[in-house]
């Protein structure tokens, strides 16, 4: 089953004529997504690769039937790029974008409270159902088809992870880049509902960082919730106070979101806590065997 | 991005937030000729990007325009340590010189984003001229919070709500609805991750004003404030910190002896936790970006080899969909440039993995490739050792 793509997804682009737009494109089309429409002001009635590119958001759904589109837009219009989105009607969008203003994403939210709209990211490496659908910029060689689900604030990390559980036969359900940003679509929470409700989703890795207080809801959530194993890992055990960590949302604050207060709610909710990022895959081998 | 206070301040009266009278001044003489235009007492205050100021020395009264001549050259070169310096401390380039106020009471104002609600949230609290961390720890009920609807801006009733919750008389309550509102509209306007106002003063002569101010903004949203772009201090940041944003390069230094360069922000952390996992310590953060191509790498290496204190390079790059041979040969062609002197660990994953491990063993270069986060870890470790 997988959560939110699969193989019924029908991907429209945004920024499609861009570099990164066209690269990924491209790469999905080779995995077997079906990318059905593109889309960049201007460029209406061009094509990518034989994909038809439209002017707007409406047009492009209304033409193809997409029913996801993914943001490769530069930072100062991918909040707009987001909204027209929504405002067609798009039940999912996945913003790959780094670099939004922190109080666009503010008037964001906004605008989707209400909307049927689901916003993945921004500043995130996308989502992938493997051997079904890929959504982002994810490499599409790591992954296998299986039945663990993997939620993350990192786009590397992620990758790292996913490597480690394929490299031990452990296949993926859906693999899920929530973002680095302070302000994001869909939260851990989100993901794991998602993921605790999805009966071919038997294990779940989370993989935080510091700043925020996402992994501690994360965490009551579980405890409260989630019956499957679950893998914890937080990045960040050595990051000074004060500093952003390359992410806009890593940072810890007046004491605020550090890995280690992160760590303790992970296992004062029974999630297994990989210590050293070389341990995910093995601690999600031995959390699946019981 | 941050500031200094009088910058600050500069912008919070722009949008009619009332800040004591001052100026800033880089020699003692400036100091005494604005001393001499202020009148009466003036306040002396260290401009460096750190708190703690006053207790460490760094704010001092002057009665005469020659004493604050006097303090301003005492103070002007020396270098504050501060609880929020380090050890290392700031060395003072900038004054502010102030007229001297009677202060009757001291507030708390705050403005940051809260990330669950996605709005920003007001803070104020009676608690003025302490950390607001510590009231948060102790006295958590006496923090008055509002979150701010940003479709409208702060409403009147939520800013005469905290007025009379901090207590302040009713005859001066709209005036400080008045302030709340123009704080919140200079917060907005310049795209701050955070506007604090600590301590928020009442003058025995009923005035409010803003005594000390301090504003970060987002890095994210500075392409549309080419004002305070230009605010920017490199004075303030750490050498090797500016070079490397210089390149687009994120890199923040640390105390230990691994150097390491990391693709992706959340690897470049569970790196550097891996090396302290492995008994070392990271002697810094470097995320060269999803995309590193040859000339980035370089940079890079440039960048961790300026740190005297680098004893060993781990170079962890989870290739993805950029190629391993690319970056391998951006590696070797990196070392041979700089004549690397350091051990260095290049561990490498993804697409052709074994090219590129064969181009790094075939480079007549030492390096130790590594299989794995753990073993390049604890390769890295133990060459800074030895």
């Amino acid at each position: 089953m997988a959560i939110l793509v699969d193989g019924n997804t029908r991907l429209l682009v945004q920024g499609i004529t861009g570099r990164e737009g066209t690269f990924h494109t491209q790469q999905a089309v080779a995995y077997g997504t079906k990318v059905v429409a593109g889309m960049t002001p201007g460029k209406g009635g061009s094509s990518v690769d034989g994909i038809p590119v439209f002017n707007t958001v409406r047009e492009a759904k209304e033409a193809t039937g997409a029913n996801a589109s993914v943001i490769f837009v530069p930072p100062p219009f991918a909040a707009d790029a987001i909204m027209e989105a929504a405002d067609a009607g798009m039940p999912l969008v996945v913003a790959i974008t780094e670099g939004i203003p922190t109080l666009d994403m503010v008037n964001v939210t906004r605008f989707l409270a209400g909307t049927g709209t689901r916003l993945i990211g921004p500043n995130c490496p996308g989502i992938i159902s493997p051997g079904k659908c890929k959504i982002g910029i994810m490499p599409a060689s790591i992954h296998r088809q299986g039945n663990v689900g993997v939620i993350s604030r990192s786009g590397t990390l992620t990758y790292e992870a996913v490597g480690q559980l394929t490299a031990l036969g452990i296949g993926q359900s859906t693999c899920i880049g929530i973002g680095g940003d302070p302000i994001i679509g869909t939260s851990f929470v989100d993901a794991l509902r998602l993921m605790n409700d999805d009966t071919e989703t038997h294990g779940i890795v989370i993989i935080g960082e510091i700043g925020g207080t996402g992994e501690e809801l994360a965490a009551e959530f579980i405890k409260a919730n989630v019956r499957k194993p679950v893998v914890g890992f937080i990045a960040g055990r050595t990051a000074p106070p004060g500093r952003r960590m390359g992410h806009a949302g890593a940072i810890i604050s007046g004491g605020k979101g550090t890995a280690a207060d992160k760590i303790a709610a992970f296992k004062a909710a029974g999630i297994h806590v990989a210590e050293s990022p070389a341990l995910i895959g093995e601690t999600m081998a031995r959390a699946l065997k019981g | 991005m941050k500031i200094h206070e009088y910058q600050a301040k500069q912008i919070l009266s722009r949008f009619g937030v009332a800040v004591p009278k001052g100026e800033v001044a880089y020699t003692p003489e400036e100091a005494r000729e604005i001393a001499t235009r202020l009148g009466g007492i003036v306040v002396v205050k260290a401009q460096i990007h750190a708190g703690g100021r006053g207790k460490a020395g760094g704010v001092k009264l002057a009665r005469s325009a020659a004493e604050a001549e006097t303090i301003a050259g005492e103070i002007l070169g020396k270098k504050l340590v501060t609880v929020q310096t380090g050890p290392e401390g700031r060395i003072v380039r900038r004054l502010l010189i102030e007229e001297g106020l009677d202060i009757a009471r001291e507030l708390y104002l705050g403005l940051v984003i809260d990330r669950m609600s996605a709005s920003p949230v007001f803070m104020a609290s009676s608690e003025g001229g302490v950390e607001i961390e510590v009231v948060a720890a102790e006295h958590p009920e006496k923090i008055l919070k509002e979150a701010v609807n940003p479709a409208l801006g702060l409403q009147p009733f939520q800013a005469r709500k905290m007025a009379f919750g901090l207590g302040i008389d009713p005859l001066l309550v709209n005036e400080a609805a008045k302030f709340f509102g123009s704080l919140y509209r200079a917060f907005q306007a310049s795209d701050a991750s955070l506007a604090e106002i600590n301590p928020f003063v009442l003058t025995r002569d009923g005035r409010l004003l803003a005594l000390d101010a301090k504003m970060n903004f987002d890095d994210n949203a500075l392409f549309r404030h080419k004002d305070i772009r230009e605010l920017r201090d490199l004075d303030e940041e750490d050498p090797l910190e500016v070079k490397a944003s210089n390149y687009n390069l994120n890199y923040i230094r640390l105390d230990g002896n691994v150097g390491c360069m990391v693709n992706g922000a959340g690897l470049a952390m569970a790196t550097m936790d891996i090396i302290q996992y492995a008994g070392g310590q990271p002697a810094n953060f470097l995320d060269v970006g999803g995309g590193a191509n040859e000339e980035q790498v370089r940079r890079g290496f440039e960048i961790i080899l300026g740190d005297p204190n680098v004893r060993a390079v781990l170079i962890n790059i989870f290739g993805g969909i950029m190629r391993c041979d690319i970056v391998a040969s951006g590696v070797v062609a990196a070392a041979k440039s700089l004549g690397i002197k350091v051990p260095v660990v290049v561990r490498l994953e993804g697409t052709n993995v074994e090219l590129g491990q064969k181009i790094l063993r075939e480079s007549g270069l030492r390096f130790t490739v590594a299989n794995g986060m753990k073993d390049a870890a604890e390769k890295v470790v133990a060459q800074a050792k030895g």
